[in-house]
């Protein structure tokens, strides 16, 4: 009982920062309202019992991920929209095939969730369950190519990341090292056979 | 009679047309002739053998298939030959009048760059008229009618310069091409009925057609309709009223042409053709009616034309024209022996007339006006001579050749009117032609006296020319160019290559219708015509006839003769004796006279009407049909149908990424609701 | 108590509204990615219900595995974000439309 109730508190405030994200003039806002849906995002998480995530989620998510969007935020200097002319043009059209999305995933949820009440009610953990060890033994034996895989994907990101947005700095000069071993002494040094050009006076003792 | 032999007589021909045609630069015009001439020497030489075997010597009728080109649906087309008496009188005289016309125009286009190619096309006429006239079949018939038709085009144009020459060709090769119409919906019927092609099938199922009738227009007699489509191409080629207003034009080609294919060979294609076709027609009294009534318009109208002509060679052209005619309203009596015969006597004076004229005409410097000519009988003696003979024999002088075809021919006529009492049809053909006597007589020797006799009126009109006139080069004799106010420039016979000719043809004028009348009337043609009965005009005449001299003597006992004299005379006094008054009379009749210089407007209605018309519904198609519809709806306006849909869908790519987005959402949307909820 | 229909329906939700979000935003780029987040958000809170109902583990794994990917995601999509800031010195949706058709 007490469960849901949470449930019900953190359901509430996760909708209301999904819709402070979309109708916030300011996006710095936007951010943190999402920030605040996170962690009730988390919230509900670890009444799902779901614990490992729930903090995975705050940790990388909003630590990292939701840090860079402010950082990127603030760096672009972007104007706040003064006015909201056209905005309720859109937002009708928006909400109707919001509503529209809406009353199918229900109707699918309604249709098909009668059979399943059976497993309404989950099994619970003994004590001293630990959800991340659990995740860990299948994570490292079952999925241990998905876990490589997504590193490997984790790493081209970083270098995409980091190739997209390098730039160049004009006039620097800098050295090449790939050039500097590949040079040939023919590129740099050429033999000239000279005659002398005046006979010296004396002679070698 | 041999296979070979009678595959020679065309191909002869031919091969010389293409030695000719084809190497002319390399062999020169001394080769050209030559070998062309050697060809149709030869061809006439085995045409004469062929001719004697059949006549003489009694070998049967030759009928077999030379080459199978290809068999359709059923239907067999080959080359044959057909070589009966018909076909081998036809042969002699086309292979002699093309032989005298070839020798001749050694003379007469010496100066002439086209040399060589004159000479190649004169041979293909020939091998032309020979595929036609041998023929066992309609579709070479068909071939050989194209062939001299496609040749008279490429004749008449021959100095395709001149702007006169290409509307004169264009003109007889377009009214040919409508009488072809007709021919070929003929020869449609007969594949229809027959289900082939030779003349044999043809004949044998004549009597079985001619009891058909055809569904169209309230249903039409099958045979009537056949023959009358074979007579619309014959109406075409032998230019008979309405289709004649290529004739006249056709004289912008050279001179040994006119005499060759407009007078002697190609016109009398279609009279040949109607008589080939006697069993057909026979079964069909509508399409000889047809045939008559046409022939004795065009023989009488036509003549008229004759007399307000001033050109020497449209006065040939007219009675050719009439005298066509004539030939026409034999065969429309079921006299087609009769009409043979005459196209033959007419073939060889015709020629003859038209050869004098040419020979006229070079010796004048190529005037071909006859207001400036006279008295050229002193200086032409042999041309002189050999027309007079022509002209004698044209108006049915007794005892030349032309009074035993002609004054024959008349008589059947009148048989048959008397036969088929009652009928205005063969009372106005038979009034047509004894007029049309009249007439003859007239314009010919109004012809002869203007050119060969009375003042020498070309000394005026070369007087004055004079001033203007350069240098001009004369022919081969080498003569002195005219004095530059020396005074006028006499004319002189010409050479041999054309008097020869002339010579040639004047022998047969005056004495192969003494020779032959007795043979025509014991049904020479044997097998090769056929005439019914109750139509036999003919076999009444042999009962009558009491031989070629007797006829001579017999004949001013007859109606032709005192008309052709009454021509002469009308001639005589106005044009030498009383020389002022054709003028008045042209002014007191200017009404009539202007009918008849215009042609009855035949040339005006074609021209203006007609070819207008034409020229409309060609630009009406041209600008509403293919411009408006196919290019601006059909073509056009399916790129524009495209080009304007595109820009509206075009509006869907905004460029923004929360539409493309949205329209993904979208697809989502429908996919969950045809997928997953239904 | 916490059934699976309620939870499935909240995630519908979330999802619903940053569907909504894309298309009513016109003036941000960075909005966008932040909708897609919460999208994103959404499929995981399916995973978890899932997973914690049956009692399969595999959700969780591989709820992981989104998080992964979206920070690589979001990593990447910020980089060129920045790059076009850089070019076009705006980051208005409205005002990038090379693309018209």
């Amino acid at each position: 009982m007490f469960v849901e109730i949470l449930f019900w508190i953190f359901s509430s405030l996760l909708v209301i920062a999904g819709l402070g994200v979309i109708l916030s003039r300011n996006p710095v806002h936007s951010a943190l309202w999402l920030v605040y849906g996170f962690f009730n995002s988390a919230c509900i998480w670890l009444l799902l019992e779901a614990e490992f995530l729930a903090i995975v989620l705050v940790l990388v998510y909003v630590g990292a991920v939701m840090v860079l969007f402010l950082f990127v935020v603030m760096m672009l200097d972007i104007k706040i929209e003064l006015k909201r002319g056209q905005f309720v043009r859109y937002a009708l059209v928006a909400a109707l095939v919001a509503g529209v999305m809406l009353g199918e995933i229900y109707t699918v949820v309604k249709v098909r969730s009668l059979g399943m009440t059976a497993i309404a009610a989950p099994v619970s953990h003994p004590a001293g369950y630990s959800n991340t060890q659990e995740l860990a033994k299948v994570l490292y034996t079952d999925y241990v190519y998905p876990f490589e895989l997504a590193a490997v994907l984790l790493l081209v990101a970083i270098v995409a990341a980091i190739v997209l947005t390098l730039r160049r700095r004009a006039g620097l000069t800098r050295q090449n090292p790939t050039e500097q071993v590949a040079v040939r002494a023919a590129d740099r040094l050429v033999m000239v056979k000279m005659e002398p050009t005046r006979e010296s006076e004396e002679k070698a003792p | 009679m041999n296979p070979e032999l009678l595959l020679a007589i065309p191909l002869l021909p031919l091969g010389a047309a293409l030695i000719a045609g084809l190497c002319g630069r390399v062999i020169g015009r001394a080769g050209a002739h030559t070998v062309t001439i050697l060809a149709v020497g030869g061809a006439m030489v085995l045409s004469a053998i062929v001719f004697k075997q059949i006549a003489f010597d009694g070998v049967p009728a030759y009928h077999g298939v030379v080459y199978t080109w290809l068999v359709s649906d059923g239907i067999p087309m080959h080359a044959g030959f057909l070589v009966d008496r018909l076909s081998a009188m036809m042969m002699l005289v086309v292979t002699f009048v093309s032989f005298c016309v070839h020798i001749y125009t050694i003379g007469y286009m010496a100066d002439d760059s086209g040399y060589q190619r004159f000479f190649s096309y004169i041979s293909l006429f020939t091998f032309s008229m020979l595929m036609l006239v041998m023929s066992d079949n309609f579709l070479q018939l068909f071939f050989g009618w194209e062939a001299v038709g496609v040749v008279s085009y490429l004749l008449i144009g021959f100095w395709y310069t001149r702007p006169t020459a290409i509307f004169a060709n264009l003109k007889a090769f377009l009214v040919n091409r409508v009488g072809d119409f007709g021919f070929v919906l003929g020869i449609a019927g007969i594949v229809y009925f027959t289900r082939s092609l030779d003349y044999a099938e043809a004949f044998k199922a004549a009597p079985d057609i001619a009891r058909q009738t055809l569904p169209m227009w309230g249903g039409v007699n099958a045979m009537s309709f056949i023959c009358i489509g074979l007579f619309i191409g014959a109406m075409g080629k032998s230019a008979q009223m309405p289709l004649h207003v290529w004739l006249p034009d056709s004289m912008e080609g050279p001179t040994p042409i006119s005499a060759l294919i407009h007078a002697a060979t190609m016109v009398t294609a279609g009279i040949f053709m109607v008589a080939r076709m006697s069993p057909l027609f026979e079964q069909s009294e509508t399409a000889l009616e047809v045939v008559l009534v046409v022939g004795a318009s065009t023989a009488f109208w036509m003549g008229l034309l004759g007399i307000v002509s001033n050109d020497i060679k449209r006065v040939i052209a007219y009675s050719t024209l009439s005298q066509l005619g004539y030939m026409t309203v034999a065969l429309g009596a079921s006299a087609y022996s009769v009409a043979i015969y005459h196209l033959m006597t007419h073939a060889f004076f015709k020629a003859l007339l038209f050869l004098a004229a040419g020979s006229v005409i070079i010796a004048l410097h190529h005037e071909q006006d006859m207001r400036k000519m006279g008295g050229l009988a002193k200086y032409m003696k042999v041309t002189a001579v050999t027309c007079w003979i022509g002209a004698l024999a044209l108006i049915g002088t007794p005892g030349f050749a032309g009074f035993y075809s002609k004054d024959t021919l008349i008589e059947a006529v009148g048989e048959s009117a008397h036969r088929h009492a009652g009928s205005w049809i063969h009372e106005y053909a038979y009034l047509a032609v004894l007029l049309g006597v009249f007439v003859t007589a007239f314009y010919t020797f109004r012809m002869i006296f203007m050119t060969f006799h009375g003042e020498e009126r070309w000394r005026t009109a070369a007087a004055a020319e004079h001033h203007a006139h350069n240098d001009h080069s004369h022919d081969q004799q080498g003569h002195d160019t005219g004095g530059r106010g020396h005074g006028v420039h006499e004319p002189h016979e010409s050479p041999w290559v054309v008097t020869l000719p002339l010579v040639l043809l004047a022998i047969p004028s005056v004495v192969i219708g003494y020779l032959t009348i007795g043979s025509l009337f014991s049904g020479w043609f044997g097998g090769s015509i056929v005439v019914n009965e109750a139509n036999d005009v003919v076999a009444d005449l042999a009962k009558e006839f009491a031989g070629a001299g007797a006829a001579i003597l017999h004949a001013p006992l007859h109606l032709p003769f005192w008309l052709a004299a009454g021509g002469v005379f009308s001639a005589w006094y106005l044009y030498l004796k009383n020389t002022a008054l054709p003028a008045v009379i042209q002014q007191r009749l200017s009404f009539v006279y202007r009918i008849l210089v215009n042609k009855y407007y035949f040339d005006w209605f074609n021209e203006n009407v007609l070819a207008a018309l034409a020229r409309i519904f060609g630009k009406v198609l041209w600008k509403a049909g293919d411009g408006a519809l196919i290019d601006g709806v059909l073509v056009d306006g399916s790129a524009r149908t495209i080009g304007w849909f595109a820009s509206v869908i075009r509006r869907v790519q905004t460029g923004y990424v929360y539409t493309y987005a949205f329209a993904m959402v979208l697809g989502l949307a429908a996919f969950l609701y045809f997928f997953v909820l239904r | 108590m916490i059934t699976l229909p309620m939870v499935l329906t909240l995630s519908g939700i979330l999802f619903a509204i940053s569907v909504a979000g894309i298309f009513v935003n016109r003036k941000n780029v960075i909005l966008l990615l932040m909708c897609i987040e919460l999208m994103l958000l959404a499929v995981n809170f399916n995973f978890i219900a899932f997973s914690h109902f049956l009692g399969d583990i595999a959700g969780q794994i591989f709820v992981f595995f989104i998080l992964t990917v979206a920070a690589a995601e979001s990593a990447i999509g910020l980089a060129i974000l920045v790059v076009l800031f850089r070019e076009r010195k705006s980051i208005n949706v409205e005002e990038l439309d090379t693309m018209k058709g």
